[in-house]
């Protein structure tokens, strides 16, 4: 298979305005005749779902929440970036990209990343006359904030709660369209499986959560925005409804998936407390903007952190990072954490996390300033653990909080599927390796504003498409093959628990596909995977039925496309024989412990097919290549 | 720490509802409300039992997914908190737990403690937003907004769309939910041009879907996990009279239709 990204000739910075002029246009009295089926309603499916509306499509958009507000971008704390410039102090479109390609370690593509870095100011434009209440001076103009690891001021925020305010400015945009009627939304409707006929993506068969109903819808395009995996650890920072099916199923039908061991762990998550514990509750990494991460000299050292004297703290992220220090890249930090407390020096009650620490800040901006800067967020830490970190600091663990990996997809946003385009976290495309703070915000919403609905209109006006129904005959074997697979879960009446299997899944792999992999304990998880899943379709236990609400039956479909997903993972691990970012392989690393890549043989994205239960999925290769940025050392010292 | 949960439990939105009687043993002070209730299921479903359906998504309270009713006060005894952040520490070894949905006409039971809220989409559909289509936008700076309005308008737009002001009304009135996105959005520039047809067409809506009157109780705000105060409701009812009384001369908004 030919891998091409079909990214536009020219340089760098001139790509993205050539390819929008050398698109082909729907003529506006066409567009109507377009269907578009959207699935998912975060940043990305909600505001490519309105700015298509608007453009006079016909769009079927779908959720599994009893509204598009439940999305998880609303759980999004820290901000959004945008090369607005604003503070004068030296950001630029070129800036973004640098640090966004560098941030990644070298793994993203340079022309996306730079079509990324050119919108971002758009969406804060788009944004802002929506009404999304960002922070502002007291001049009136907005204010920004310097976020996780960057060096210029250039993230846009709403109290902690920038995901939601964005959300929430893509939900109405979004609602004003159902209100027009070229919307038409579908709640509680979870999609189980892709439409192919004749090579293109047609539509998508659905169960709806409350009749338990499948039925096929089709469309001219289906758009996947139905974010990340990281649920496949079972603990992690993500909302209990996410998960892979959309985007698994979709590869089970001929879509690429690419990168799939590009993970990241978010370094500020509060410590898991107990084995009932059902997710892990992230806190914002800009809390690291003031906060200091420290841990006791020694290890087994026990005594509470206001008895430990200074001299006896090691403030080990500016120990070895002088110049980035606390607020080191995500990886570096969380691999970091993890080295702390793999010596024993972890803090707490079960001894797995590290301090963040306030005392410094609160001493010299004092309490009130603190508390405006962070309040909420120190009250919701407050609220998990009964401790309060005004007196004594929090105690943080790294988390997995966003999968890099994704559907492949070209610089069109579509994947090896023609008609199936997948954007925001559910495709690979902009982050390589590792993920910049406040940088998700930014691509769900570029993809779903700015860059799908002109690469929607390429494809639609080119393609030559038949008139189909609901009952061709593809769609009723696909509705088939999914009603199948929910009856045999039901009639599988074992003796465990579905998420008793996911956690047990969720530990191997956070052990071994982990913050830290090595190709012997990846060839150990790919084993116990293989049988834990068999053992998954022998003896899991769905109480209840089909034709009704049945959590326990939604979770067990979810789980079945997780084992599957996640001997893609470690295998994707295991033939990635080099650190870099996200992705850090023991046996390649820099004498003091960096993650050292190996650009002559893995500078490339791979991405997988395919090829049947059971049979080894097949690797392909996108070369990358870096002509702006040159290829470097990562190095935050 | 163990405790004895009175839930309701309904197979569907017609059928009638009953309390059932489950003991949750060895629960963690540190679990959260709902990792109770999954515990429970969990030990439920070992059995072969149904377990307790209930809504929940994000469980760091901001999706607004997840709300019951705890001892008659949504979301629990604790203010500011969703039923999500709430933790087993709460309650005291040996307590007696009432659990139920929210209860109002307007949010139909769908099964045992889920309620469907879709009312709420609707409200938003009539008027909630400002009619800007993507790419209309002028630069951010170019429309200044004090920090005062700002944090203000924020206060409101925090809303969750969770509920727990319906369930706490006695009238199960939505006005703290409306009053709060007409009151974001009124509060700001981008706001204007649409500000009075916004609160007549959402307080229509409201009124349509089944939601009751407001009549000044508050139970609202004491139950919003957002603190989302009656002050909002004041001021979409200075809105509400001045579009009727003395509407600003505005032309009638186009459709909200694309091409």
């Amino acid at each position: 298979m030919n891998l091409d990204a079909k990214i536009p000739s020219g340089a760098v910075q001139d790509k993205w305005d050539k390819h929008r002029f050398e698109m082909k246009l729907v003529n506006p009295a066409n567009k109507r005749k377009y269907r578009v089926i959207v699935v998912g309603t975060g940043l990305a499916g909600a505001s490519a779902s309105a700015t298509l509306g608007e453009l006079g499509y016909r769009v079927e958009t779908f959720t599994f929440h009893d509204s598009p507000r439940r999305a998880h971008s609303i759980a999004a704390q820290g901000g959004i970036n945008a090369a607005k410039n604003y503070q004068n102090d030296g950001d630029s479109i070129w800036r973004l990209f640098y640090d966004t390609v560098k941030g990644g370690d070298f793994r993203a593509r340079e022309a996306n990343v730079y079509r990324l870095a050119q919108v971002s100011v758009d969406i804060i434009d788009q944004c802002v006359a929506q009404g999304v209440p960002f922070a502002r001076e007291y001049g009136g103009t907005l204010a920004n904030r310097s976020f996780g690891g960057a060096q210029v001021s250039r993230t846009f925020y709403a109290r902690g709660q920038t995901g939601q305010q964005l959300l929430l400015g893509a939900y109405q945009a979004l609602a004003r369209q159902e209100a027009a009627g070229t919307v038409t939304l579908h709640a509680r409707e979870e999609m189980l499986d892709l439409i192919v006929i004749d090579g293109r993506a047609r539509g998508i068969v659905s169960r709806n959560l409350v009749t338990g109903k499948i039925c096929s819808h089709v469309a001219d395009d289906v758009v996947l925005a139905t974010g990340g995996y990281g649920n496949v650890f079972f603990l992690s920072t993500n909302a209990k409804g996410c998960n892979v099916t959309a985007i698994w199923r979709a590869h089970r039908r001929g879509a690429l998936f690419a990168n799939p061991c590009f993970t990241q762990i978010h370094p500020t998550c509060i410590p898991q407390s107990g084995e009932w514990q059902s997710k892990l509750t992230l806190m914002s990494e800009s809390l690291r903007n003031d906060g200091r991460i420290w841990v006791p000299k020694t290890e087994g050292d026990t005594r509470p952190p206001a008895q430990i004297p200074e001299a006896e703290r090691d403030y080990y992220l500016e120990r070895i990072y002088p110049s980035f220090g606390n607020l080191s890249p995500r990886d570096i930090a969380s691999r970091r954490a993890k080295e702390a407390v793999d010596q024993g020096r972890g803090v707490g009650p079960l001894k797995n996390g590290v301090y963040l620490d306030f005392a410094d800040a609160i001493g010299r901006l004092g309490q009130s300033v603190v508390a405006e800067r962070y309040g909420n967020l120190f009250e919701m830490y407050e609220r998990i653990t009964g401790e309060n970190p005004y007196e004594t600091p929090m105690r943080i663990y790294p988390a997995p909080h966003y999968t890099m990996g994704g559907l492949w997809v070209d610089y069109n946003l579509m994947s090896t599927i023609p008609g199936l385009h997948v954007i925001g976290e559910a495709n690979f495309s902009d982050h390589g390796a590792n993920r910049l703070g406040a940088s998700a915000l930014m691509q769900g919403l570029a993809d779903g504003y700015f860059v799908l609905p002109y690469t929607i209109g390429d494809y639609l006006a080119q393609a030559k498409l038949d008139k189909i129904d609901p009952d061709h005959p593809a769609c009723r074997a696909v509705e088939q093959e999914a009603s199948g697979r929910m009856a045999k879960l039901l009639g599988a009446k074992g003796r465990r628990t579905v998420d008793s299997f996911h956690r047990e899944l969720g530990r191997i792999l956070w052990e071994k596909c982990g913050m830290a992999r090595n190709a012997t304990g990846l060839r150990e998880a790919l084993g116990q995977i293989a049988a834990l899943g068999q053992e998954y379709h022998a003896d899991v236990k769905v109480v209840g039925e089909g034709e009704d609400v049945n959590q326990s039956l939604e979770r067990a479909g979810r789980v079945a496309d997780f084992f599957e997903l996640a001997e893609l993972m470690c295998r994707d691990a295991q033939v990635r024989d080099e650190s870099c970012g996200g992705h850090f392989r023991e046996e390649h690393q820099t004498p003091d412990g960096e993650a050292k890549r190996d650009d002559e043989r893995f500078c490339h994205v791979a991405a997988w097919e395919w090829k049947g239960p059971g049979a080894e999925p097949l690797r392909h290769v996108e070369a990358l290549e870096f002509e702006n940025v040159h290829l470097t050392q990562r190095s935050y010292k | 720490m163990n405790l004895i949960l009175h839930v309701w439990r309904q197979v569907g939105p017609r059928a009638p509802g009953k309390f059932e009687r489950f003991e949750a043993r060895d629960i963690s002070d540190h679990a959260s409300f709902l990792e109770m209730l999954d515990i429970v299921n969990e030990r439920l479903e070992e059995k072969g039992e149904r377990p307790i359906a209930f809504e929940h998504d994000c469980r760091e309270g901001i999706c607004g997914a997840c709300g019951v009713v705890i001892d008659g006060s949504p979301h629990g005894p604790h203010r500011a908190t969703t039923t999500c952040q709430l933790h087993m520490r709460s309650f005291r070894d040996g307590a007696e737990l009432w659990i139920e949905p929210w209860r109002a006409t307007a949010f139909p039971v769908l099964k045992d403690l889920i309620v469907d809220r879709s009312a709420f989409d609707r409200i938003m559909q009539a008027g909630g937003y400002v009619s800007v289509n993507t790419g209309n936008a002028p630069d951010g700076n170019d429309i200044p907004i004090g920090k005062d309005v700002a944090a203000k308008a924020m206060d409101a737009a925090q809303c969750i769309g969770c509920g727990a002001c319906v369930a706490a009304c006695p009238n199960a009135s939505a006005m703290l939910f409306v009053s709060a996105k007409v009151s974001h959005l009124g509060l700001l520039p981008q706001g204007q041009p649409e500000r009075y047809d916004r609160v007549q067409a959402m307080v229509a809506r409201m009124d349509q879907e089944g939601f009751g009157s407001c009549t000044n109780h508050g139970a609202c705000q004491n139950a919003c996990p957002k603190e989302i105060g009656v002050e909002f409701i004041a001021m979409l009812n200075r809105d509400l009279r001045k579009s009727i009384l003395s509407p600003p001369p505005r032309p009638k908004p186009s459709s909200a239709a694309g091409p």
